[in-house]
């Protein structure tokens, strides 16, 4: 019953880091670079619906709102403000960039709300689940996590594959020129990728700081830095694939953390990934590119 | 600006003068104590970070892969290098013969004899790391070396070293008490709290004798024919391969050389504080050094050791504004990307800068002409 229990919270973490992967990977699929700043835009997330609640007082889905809303316009801010003039740049000055908009955000956010870390109350109002006589136990927000990133992956799938903007998206991430040559607005698509993406990070922002309630500059670092690595284990560019990822990181950690040690737990997740990039070299569900000659 | 084109020799005689010039003048500015406390304080972290940078664009810059874990293998060097200190120095006052123990009494022989283990190990390190990682290339290897840095980082977290009174070395994963030590040991690592009761031995003379070191090496291997042949392996793999170049044993070449410096780097690093910590070498240093490579210019060697040196003493000089000084480091970080990137931008601040921005693009872009 244990090992059930970790299950489900690893599954429940997995499904954080999934919603999180998803932003890097469609960000990466459409614009081919690593958006270091995408983990400071959960923490924004976080901070926001952490001031609406307590401070102005609003309900939780709200507050959701409200993050979703301020983390899009910040996406698109960021990215016409810093990306799009390097456009036709190296991937590393974007690269680069990205880390510079990653240490503006945490600086920002240490000025306005200092380094002191703020407890989050969940915002899920919802008892725990008892099962098995209350031998299994399942938190509200478990629940909801696992449900809210179920519903995410459909509907981006859904989005991606059956709208006209998912054809631009595929367009796009298959091929800048043509498809610019088609009348596709490739700056438009991208703008949009990174509307989407931040507007994931901040639900996630707001998930991840209900399950665990600290609330500092840094939070979302390091879960920005795993959920890079389940995009890249899932094979970077693909939904499927960071929805798989995220989920297998998730578990992968709880056991390890477990069973194992707390403190090696990452270092286990880590080991998996540079084990799965050798036997796969392009990640679970990546797919491979042939070099021509 | 014009930009000056010079032979690869004169180019490097540039290099070792810019750093021989720049040590005499601080040397003068101490003895005339024209420079503040703070600053003085910076100067061996600065020649650290100097190595660091300038074996990271050994990596990337000349090898042409991304490293996201370079301080992975400070971290071996640090922890090796304070091992060795501290044996050393205990071996000194054991012996029986009295000329082994008067040469180890002296810091400077103990720093180098830790520079020198330090790199090895962090070699050694960066061999059994680069068999996996460079059968990889691109965002691919790029995350696996993020991956190796990250589990250096917590194996070190974990691990508790002593030595007892006869310097013989006793390692746990456990905690310190189980290393069962007797009277007169001594805990070198202690797990999360680090290494402690460091003598400090290293000095500012040490670390530019490092970058000297360094640059000798760096330098004559990418002007030796193993350095065109890593370069050729960074164009054009494929073409290199074809033309009989091993395309496995140059890119190791490169990135073993990469890992001992930067292991050096590490000792001397860690020999300038009495305790260090393994979270210290985590992935946002690593990102500092690739910062200071990118803005020092891929592959350009003064560029990296000038980034590094402007990039560490910034902080201190934006220290009037208090608060808001990494806010400014940000935003200077991010105007200078996108002055040297954005062509619109790049020609409102440099007039007669078109050729020599085409130049520095093609560098970036690690010779493989525009990829946009």
């Amino acid at each position: 019953m244990d090992f059930l229990s970790y299950f489900i919270s690893g599954i429940s973490l997995g499904s954080i880091y999934a919603i999180i992967a998803l932003g890097y990977t469609m960000v990466y699929g459409i614009a081919k670079m690593l958006n270091f700043a995408h983990g400071d835009v959960i923490m924004v997330g976080g901070y926001m619906s952490f001031m609406a609640t307590t401070n102005f007082g609003w309900p939780p889905l709200l507050s959701v709102l409200f993050a979703m809303v301020v983390c899009t316009v910040l996406g698109i801010l960021i990215e016409q403000l810093a990306y799009k003039p390097l456009r036709a740049a190296p991937s590393l000055a974007v690269l680069i960039t990205a880390i510079g908009v990653s240490y503006f955000l945490q600086n920002a956010a240490l000025l306005i709300w200092s380094a002191n870390p703020k407890s989050f109350s969940s915002i899920v109002p919802f008892d725990s689940l008892r099962l098995f006589g209350g031998k299994l136990i399942i938190s509200g927000t478990t629940i909801v996590t696992i449900i809210v990133c179920i519903v995410i992956i459909s509907a981006l799938n859904t989005i991606v594959n059956k709208t006209k903007v998912g054809k631009a998206m595929r367009a796009v991430s298959e091929d800048k020129d043509a498809a610019q040559l088609m009348g596709v607005s490739v700056n438009k698509t991208i703008s949009i990728t990174f509307a989407i993406g931040s507007a994931l990070a901040a639900i996630a922002g707001v998930l991840l700081c209900s399950a665990y309630p600290i609330l500092m500059p840094t939070t979302g670092a390091m879960p920005g830095i795993k959920a890079f690595t389940a995009a890249v284990f899932g094979g970077i560019g693909s939904i499927p694939g960071a929805f798989l990822g995220g989920i297998l990181l998730g578990i992968i950690e709880i056991l390890g953390k477990a069973y194992v040690s707390t403190q090696l737990s990452d270092a286990i997740v880590f080991a998996v990934l540079i084990i799965i990039l050798l036997v796969k070299p392009t990640g679970l569900l990546g797919k491979k590119v042939l070099v021509k000659v | 600006m014009r930009r000056l084109r010079l032979r690869p020799s004169t180019d490097n005689l540039l290099t070792y003068g810019l750093v021989i010039v720049a040590y005499i003048v601080i040397r003068i500015l101490i003895a005339s104590g024209n420079i503040s406390s703070a600053l003085q304080g910076q100067l061996v972290p600065i020649t650290a970070y100097i190595v660091m940078a300038i074996s990271l664009n050994l990596t990337v810059g000349v090898l042409g892969e991304l490293s996201l874990g370079h301080a992975g293998f400070m971290s071996v060097g640090a922890f090796t290098g304070v091992i060795t200190a501290t044996l050393l120095s205990t071996f000194a006052d054991t012996t029986s013969l009295e000329w082994l123990s008067l040469a180890l009494g002296m810091p400077w022989l103990r720093l180098a004899l830790a520079m020198l283990f330090g790199g090895t190990m962090a070699g050694i390190f960066g061999f059994l790391i680069g068999v996996p990682v460079l059968r990889l290339h691109g965002d691919y290897l790029a995350i696996v070396t993020l991956a190796f840095g990250e589990i250096i980082k917590n194996v070190m977290n974990v691990i508790y070293i002593g030595c007892d009174a006869n310097g013989i070395l006793r390692i746990s994963a456990v905690s310190a008490n189980d290393l069962q030590l007797s009277e007169g040991g001594k805990i070198i690592l202690s797990g999360p709290m680090g290494a402690i009761g460091i003598t400090k031995i290293s000095s500012f003379t040490a670390g530019f004798i490092l970058i000297l070191i360094t640059l000798f090496v760096v330098l004559n291997l990418i002007n030796s024919r193993a350095g065109r042949a890593i370069k050729a392996v960074r164009d054009d793999k494929i073409a290199a391969e074809s033309v009989g170049i091993s395309t496995w044993r140059y890119r190791m070449m490169a990135f073993v050389t990469s890992a001992t410096l930067a292991g050096a780097a590490g000792a001397l690093y860690a020999l300038n504080y009495s305790t260090v910590v393994a979270r210290k070498f985590d992935f946002n240093t690593s990102i500092l050094i690739l910062v200071f490579v990118v803005l020092g210019g891929m592959g350009n060697i003064r560029g990296s050791i000038i980034a590094a040196t402007v990039l560490t003493v910034l902080p201190e000089v934006l220290r009037a504004f208090n608060e808001v000084r990494m806010l400014a480091y940000a935003v200077i970080l991010i105007l200078v990307m996108l002055i040297r990137n954005n062509s619109t931008l790049r020609r409102l601040f440099r007039r007669n800068g078109r050729n020599g921005a085409m130049r520095k693009k093609n560098l970036l872009n690690g010779g493989k002409g525009d990829e946009a």
